[in-house]
């Protein structure tokens, strides 16, 4: 994975009250929880610090009031953060000026909204034409353009449709292709299937997976649901509170949760699709018998392992040596869990 | 005396001086007053001497105005040509295209037959057949009772007013909406003016421009602004946040995102606004005849005073068909969604309605050069000629037949209705209307001032001692008193009829499926056509002028009644039959009290628009505040009218403030605001 970071943010607050920036002086830019609630100050984003590395889809997931939507926005300028830096490709986000803030957004910059945020006046291809057109270009190349993207997003032959007349996914689908219209660097995405139902919400999931597998952007992605987070990251931050109290991959989320609020969600994920084999597996036995490959998630094996009467030899795919052994009980208990209680989670 | 009563805003249910209780208070206030009027002849009536004589020196201030005064060096009465001038040349350019014709290219006015034509076919592209029926059987009714060129000398008025009313509000509210400073100054300004009845606008507009068409324009541009201003910010502030942010990360500047996201977003909501503007312009205009806008309004009053009932009716119908139609024309306008371009139709399929129009225009034009009745329509129809000629209609001669005829069922009518009339007024009208005018003002200033002070705590006590103590002290208390009084009585029978009728609506579909949309014609109407059946039935006097009001005040206490009862949460009234509750005890037990603070803003409507109509009624007579407005235009007393219209305006803001403040505190504790 490349590591080189795009967005870079650090000790982002935003604070909302009658005199934010005064409070978060007073308290030297780091006041604690009491404080907050004492003088009656809601902490949306609290000392949050992160980076959004080139290529990689980092997905900020949290309960509603976690703070999430907030440090999307403050990333985009949409909500400026009340105090923190914030650097875009090595440029001060804070320091832009208006003009220089609107060509980033023109240019680098790509949004999808929960709720889609179409014109309502304008149909299909105006909406899809329209960051292109603030921009001023012309008429005939915007049309060649949003016609692409229409396309792409497989809604061609409805350039001429309105947003109403348009199901909940259609109109999605017209949202992003109006956020990549303008083939932004960096794509966010707030709450994009949010507002879909779950059939609607996994078919446009593949749609996003089949998206970014031909665009490979660097993606922000922010949801409440910790399962479409698990099926599309690269890297999970948890918010809680305003805080980030985790960022991490996937895996190491569910292996290692770094406090109970991020065990509870982990707690949920369908481990077989996150863990893989390399994590889990034991030493090299003699017993072994058949081979899996060590970056294997443990889902794809599965049957293997759990149908043979020995331990499973793994093997690291890179050098071709064995490297440990699984075996029924290892796959089990990392699928369904330690306790017999949870044997009841919803897969 | 208030004050020493006063508790603390703290807990504004138990004070210091909770030993009294409330009535105690109130009682306590009205034997004090009483027994003042007793030793002192200056609580019953304020002292001559003491008269503030504030209605001369305004006259004498807009004497000064128009004759001296100057601003920067310009002189003021210069300014008020120039704008009275600036606003003539749009006028004058309606009259041209709509009745009078441009003379010096040699080119008539829109011939009758294009602009029934126009209206029909813009009703049919907005609002399919139905809608064009109805314009054509309205456009047809114009033409053959006589009526077209005054209606057209109206909807001069209305399409100059129109358009300048829209975009005032509008740049107004994108103003409120985008500076705090002009929110502080115009909200409340908004608020205010929606209170003020349109009598109010006449006298001080009249004052500054003399009697005319131009005065009409202004006063009904002002009157008929606030609401497109509200529904302007109504609808940039309800713009999803989803659809502003999606603006800006297109890369939206500001300009960019009024213009091209937030406006267009809106679109619906500002033609509700139109919706709104177009409806208030046309009630002003007819109202402001008075003040020198030709037209229906004008002929109408006319017939009024003359008791040509007959013609006053036909004039009254064609106002009120106008009315309806601007109004479904413009709503079906409003809904009207973007045609849905449909690749591989012509330019002649897509603009057929507009190419059949110009098409009709030139051809009516050519064809007014032959046909008389193509230009002006015929007010006679005639089939056949010379002898044996028969006259199909005539206009005029309906109209003195239903003159006729009005004459004749009043004669026999008079006989039931008169009784009844005199009966009311000796028994109730008079002497309600004695007590108000008996009533010691410190009575009535102390019971006042003490429900707003437990209501709505100090800036409220303030501002309606400010507002009661500003007629007395001016020397307008009589005409104030008579205002009040016919005003609650009509408001007392408003509630009496509506209340019922809006909780029979709640509990019936059927029931609110032909009331509603009658309250909504009701609505419709310019509100001077309510003085048509209250001269045919009781000629003039108090009761008449009740009559008068009540269809048009009794419609928000019906609709707010029926809208507070059907918003109640099912599970509240679920409860109220789980607890085995009958259907009477459910109303009184639970719905009423519930809804009670919504049935409450609606009566706060009503008295509103009782307040308005009671000044309308100073058209056909009347001596309370409403008639001083209406002198002073004749008089030229300009003081009077303007402070009596304040004192209408006033009236309305202390209900407005008492009733508000109690129905908001009772929203609260119930938990639904």
């Amino acid at each position: 994975m490349p590591t080189d970071a795009q967005i870079k943010c650090r000790n982002l607050w935003k604070v909302f009250g009658d005199d934010p920036q005064g409070f978060l002086r007073r308290h030297k830019g780091n006041p604690s929880p009491e404080a907050l609630k004492e003088e009656g100050y809601i902490g949306a984003v609290q000392d949050v610090s992160f980076d959004v590395n080139q290529g990689e889809i980092l997905i900020i997931m949290g309960l509603s009031g976690s703070g999430k939507s907030t440090l999307i926005r403050c990333i985009t300028r949409l909500n400026d953060p009340t105090i923190g830096e914030m650097e875009y490709e090595g440029r001060d986000l804070l320091k832009l000026s208006e003009r220089e803030l609107i060509d980033l957004r023109r240019h680098k910059f790509g949004m999808v909204f929960q709720n889609f945020g179409l014109l309502p006046h304008r149909d299909v291809l105006e909406n899809v034409a329209f960051p292109l057109e603030v921009q001023g270009i012309s008429k005939a190349d915007r049309v060649t353009r949003a016609k692409a993207m229409i396309d792409l997003v497989g809604l061609g032959g409805r350039e001429s449709y309105f947003p109403r007349e348009l199901s909940g996914g259609q109109q999605q689908r017209v949202g992003i292709a109006r956020s990549l219209a303008v083939e932004p660097d960096i794509w966010f995405l707030d709450e994009p299937f949010s507002a879909l139902d779950p059939l609607i919400r996994a078919e446009m999931q593949d749609e996003f997976i089949r998206l970014q597998s031909m665009l490979h952007k660097t993606i922000v992605f922010i949801t409440h649901d910790f399962e479409e987070a698990t099926k599309l990251a690269d890297r999970i931050g948890i918010m809680k509170d305003g805080r980030m109290v985790q960022l991490a991959t996937p895996e190491e989320l569910v292996l290692n949760p770094a406090d109970d609020y991020v065990a509870e969600f982990a707690k949920n994920a369908p481990r077989e699709r996150i863990v893989s084999v390399g994590a889990i597996m034991q030493p090299v036995t003699d017993a072994a018998s058949g081979t899996v490959p060590m970056s294997a998630k443990i889902g794809a094996v599965a049957e293997q392992v759990l149908t043979s009467e020995n331990p499973v030899a793994v093997v690291d795919e890179s050098s071709g040596t064995i490297v440990g052994s699984i075996d029924r009980q290892t796959v089990a208990t990392s699928i369904f869990g330690t306790r017999s209680s949870e044997g009841t989670r919803a897969a | 005396m208030t004050e020493a009563t006063a508790p603390s805003r703290t807990e504004p249910q138990g004070f210091s001086l909770s030993a009294i209780p409330l009535w105690g208070q109130f009682a306590a206030i009205i034997i004090f007053g009483v027994l003042l009027s007793l030793v002192w002849d200056g609580a019953t009536r304020w002292p001559e001497a003491w008269v503030i004589p504030a209605a001369q020196w305004i006259t004498d201030f807009i004497e000064w105005l128009k004759s001296e005064a100057t601003i920067f060096g310009v002189e003021f009465k210069d300014i008020t040509r120039g704008i009275g001038a600036a606003l003539k040349a749009p006028v004058k350019w309606a009259e041209y295209l709509l009745y009078r014709g441009f003379k010096g290219i040699g080119l008539g006015p829109l011939p009758w037959v294009a602009v029934a034509a126009g209206v029909v076919i813009f009703a049919h592209w907005v609002g399919g057949v139905r809608l064009a029926i109805l314009c054509g059987l309205t456009m047809i009714y114009l033409a053959t009772f006589n009526l077209w060129k005054d209606s057209m000398k109206t909807m001069t008025i209305v399409i100059v007013a129109v358009p300048m009313a829209a975009l005032l509000g509008i740049t107004l509210g994108i103003w409120v909406t985008r500076s705090k400073t002009a929110s502080r100054i115009f909200s409340p300004m908004f608020d205010l003016m929606q209170a003020t009845p349109h009598m109010a606008y006449l006298a001080p507009v009249a004052a500054l421009f003399a009697f005319g068409p131009v005065t009409a324009l202004i006063a009904t541009v002002i009157f008929a602004m606030p609401p497109m201003a509200r529904c302007t910010i109504l609808g940039l502030q309800t713009v999803s946040s989803d659809v502003i942010e999606a603006g800006q990360m297109s890369g939206c500047t500001k300009r960019q995102l009024l213009w091209k996201v937030a406006l267009p977003s809106s679109k619906r909501t500002l033609m509700l606004g139109l919706n709104q503007v177009v409806m208030q312009t046309l009630a002003m205009v007819v109202i402001a005849s008075i003040a020198g806008a030709t037209g229906l309004g004008h002929k109408l009053l006319y017939s009024l005073q003359q008791l040509r009932l007959g013609v006053a009716i036909e004039q009254g119908v064609a106002i009120s068909l106008i009315a309806i139609v601007l109004d479904r024309l413009t709503q079906a306008y409003a809904y009207k969604e973007t045609d849905h371009f449909v690749a591989g139709k012509t330019f002649v399929q897509r603009h057929k309605h507009l190419l059949l129009f110009l098409g009709i225009l030139v051809a009516s034009y050519i064809a007014a050069e032959f046909f008389r009745w193509v230009k002006i329509p015929p007010s006679k129809f005639i089939w056949g000629s010379g002898d044996a000629k028969t006259v199909l209609f005539d206009a005029k001669l309906l109209a003195r037949h239903m003159d006729q005829a009005i004459r004749d069922f009043n004669v026999v009518a008079f006989d039931y209705i008169n009784p009844i009339r005199d009966w009311v007024t000796i028994w109730i009208l008079l002497p309600v209307r004695d007590f108000f005018l008996w009533l010691p003002w410190p009575v009535f200033v102390g019971v006042i001032g003490l429900g707003a002070w437990r209501l709505g705590g100090m800036p409220v006590l303030l501002l309606c001692l400010a507002l009661m103590f500003s007629f007395i002290v001016t020397g307008f208390w009589v005409e104030t008193m008579k205002t009040t009084y016919l005003v609650l009585i009509a408001a007392a029978l408003c509630v009496i009829i509506g209340v019922p009728l809006g909780i029979w609506a709640a509990r019936s579909e059927r029931v609110a499926n032909i009331i509603m949309p009658i309250c909504d014609t009701l609505q419709t109407f310019p509100s001077f056509i309510y003085l048509i059946p209250a001269i045919m039935l009781f000629r003039i006097g108090d009761f008449a002028n009740i009559f008068a009001i009540l269809p048009y005040a009794t419609v928000p206490a019906i609709r707010y009644t029926y809208l507070g009862l059907k918003r109640i949460p099912p599970v509240t009234i679920e409860a109220g039959i789980a607890n085995g509750a009958t259907r009477m005890q459910r109303l009184f037990k639970v719905e009423l009290p519930v809804a009670l603070p919504e049935i409450m803003l609606g009566l706060n409507q009503t008295i509103m628009m009782a307040l308005a109509m009671t000044a309308i009624t100073a058209l056909i007579g009347s001596t309370d505040l409403g008639q001083e407005v209406v002198r002073s235009i004749s008089t030229q007393d300009f003081g009077r009218g303007i402070l009596a219209g304040f004192f209408i305006a006033a009236l309305g803001i202390i209900a407005d403030r008492l009733i508000g403040s109690w129905a908001a505190e009772r929203k609260r504790q119930l938990g639904v605001a």
